[in-house]
């Protein structure tokens, strides 16, 4: 019997869940024996080829690139999984939430006390900025939650191996953390 | 066991406390922890909160201002109540801009850890991402109303604690906020930092300066042990 297959993704977020999800040590090598990694920025696989059984997915979506990745990881994985603080509340990049968008970008590109000959980006290869940051579960629907910021790696490795042996992921006292 | 003993119980368990007790109490003297947010152990309850919302006789009362009797029979660790906790709570997280990481109480809150308490994984409900005016005035406390609950604990404490009403509520509905009784924010008052209003808020609005992360992840207060743990073993 194959192995069932993980896909991890990074939408806005600092990248430190998949540091986390790195920081299960040499757990790692259990963790290839259980599974075969299929699109991750781990391994640099750029495309789904077929359904994954499990997707973790780290950071909240604030463009449109996001909203496009965020659905392709919905209809490539069979368990969708949001890991840490962004992907759950939008997390430090929905500070942004609170100011208008051309406010955000007229005091980034414009206005700021660094900025010489400013220019608002418009290049049109660059995604499209959306109006807020939406966590994770207000664009795709999300099967389970692992919070932290990021989740620690003995959060990660009990919700993934709960997965992998068929049980709802439930995080003992002291793994449950937003922080 | 004198006649003034008053009988009644807590999920089936009996529990005894005395007249004029409220729920709340008489659980604690038994080691029956009930989730709360307002009520302070120092301070008369209020009932703001609705956390400490238990089932009496099957009717939702909240706990901590009503009076125990003989024979009433309390349902308080239910699905069904800690349900509605969770649900209490997602909607005080999202009506604040509570936002863990970058919170300087994050690890002594007392909202975070009746979340952690009663398993509440996230909030599935949109922030409501509201800005409310932060006031820095003062020395040696900000006050941060994002993260306001409206407790109404400071209010309590500065009254009839430090005899000084520093807080008060203003507008109602979901435009209440706390204000300070001073025309430029909370500097202008008497409020010092030893007061006991400093140091009742649950969350981090009411906030002492320059204090902020220095207790180390897996020290702080509720790290490792939930909140209510003190309640249920002192009873043992």
């Amino acid at each position: 019997m194959s192995k069932p297959t993980i896909a991890t993704g990074h939408f806005t977020g600092c990248f430190g869940c998949h540091m986390s999800l790195l920081d299960i040590d040499e757990r790692i090598l259990q963790l290839t024996e259980l599974v075969e990694f299929d699109k991750s920025p781990i391994n640099d696989k750029k495309r789904f080829d077929r359904m994954v059984d499990i997707g973790l997915i780290e950071g909240g979506c604030s463009n449109d690139e996001n909203v496009e990745f965020l659905q392709m990881f919905r209809d490539n994985c069979k368990t969708l999984v949001a890991v840490g603080a962004c992907a759950l509340t939008g997390g430090v990049p929905a500070m942004r939430n609170t100011v208008p968008l051309r406010e955000c970008l007229e005091e980034a590109f414009l206005s700021g006390p660094s900025v010489v000959d400013g220019i608002i980006p418009n290049d049109p290869d660059l995604p499209v900025l959306l109006d807020r940051v939406y966590p994770a579960h207000e664009v795709v629907k999300i099967d389970y939650f692992l919070p932290g910021c990021p989740p620690s790696a003995d959060a990660i490795w009990a919700a993934v191996v709960a997965l992998l042996e068929g049980r709802e992921p439930t995080l003992d006292y002291e793994l449950l953390k937003y922080d | 066991m004198s006649d003034n003993t008053i009988t009644f119980t807590i999920d089936g368990k009996e529990v005894q406390g005395v007249p004029g007790q409220k729920i709340m109490e008489a659980a604690d003297a038994a080691g029956v922890y009930i989730p709360r947010l307002c009520h302070h152990k120092d301070l008369p309850p209020r009932g703001h909160c609705r956390l400490c919302v238990v089932k009496v006789d099957g009717r939702p009362k909240s706990s901590c201002t009503i009076p125990i009797e003989d024979g009433m029979q309390v349902e308080n660790d239910t699905e069904e109540l800690n349900e509605h906790r969770r649900m209490v709570l997602e909607m005080m997280f999202v009506e604040g801009n509570h936002f863990c990481p970058s919170c300087e109480s994050s690890g002594n809150c007392e909202l975070q850890a009746e979340g952690y308490r009663l398993g509440m994984i996230t909030p599935t409900l949109p922030y409501i991402e509201s800005h409310r005016e932060m006031d820095a005035t003062h020395p040696d406390i900000f006050v941060n109303r994002d993260l306001c609950i409206l407790c109404g604990r400071c209010v309590r404490a500065s009254a009839i604690q430090d005899g000084k009403t520093v807080f008060a509520f203003e507008g109602r509905g979901i435009h209440k906020v706390i204000t300070v009784n001073a025309e430029h924010g909370l500097g202008e008052t008497l409020m010092d930092v030893a007061d006991a209003a400093a140091s009742v808020c649950p969350t981090g609005c009411l906030h002492t300066k320059r204090l902020g992360y220095t207790i180390p992840v897996g020290q702080r207060k509720y790290d490792h042990r939930p909140i209510g743990s003190d309640i249920e073993q002192a009873a043992h």
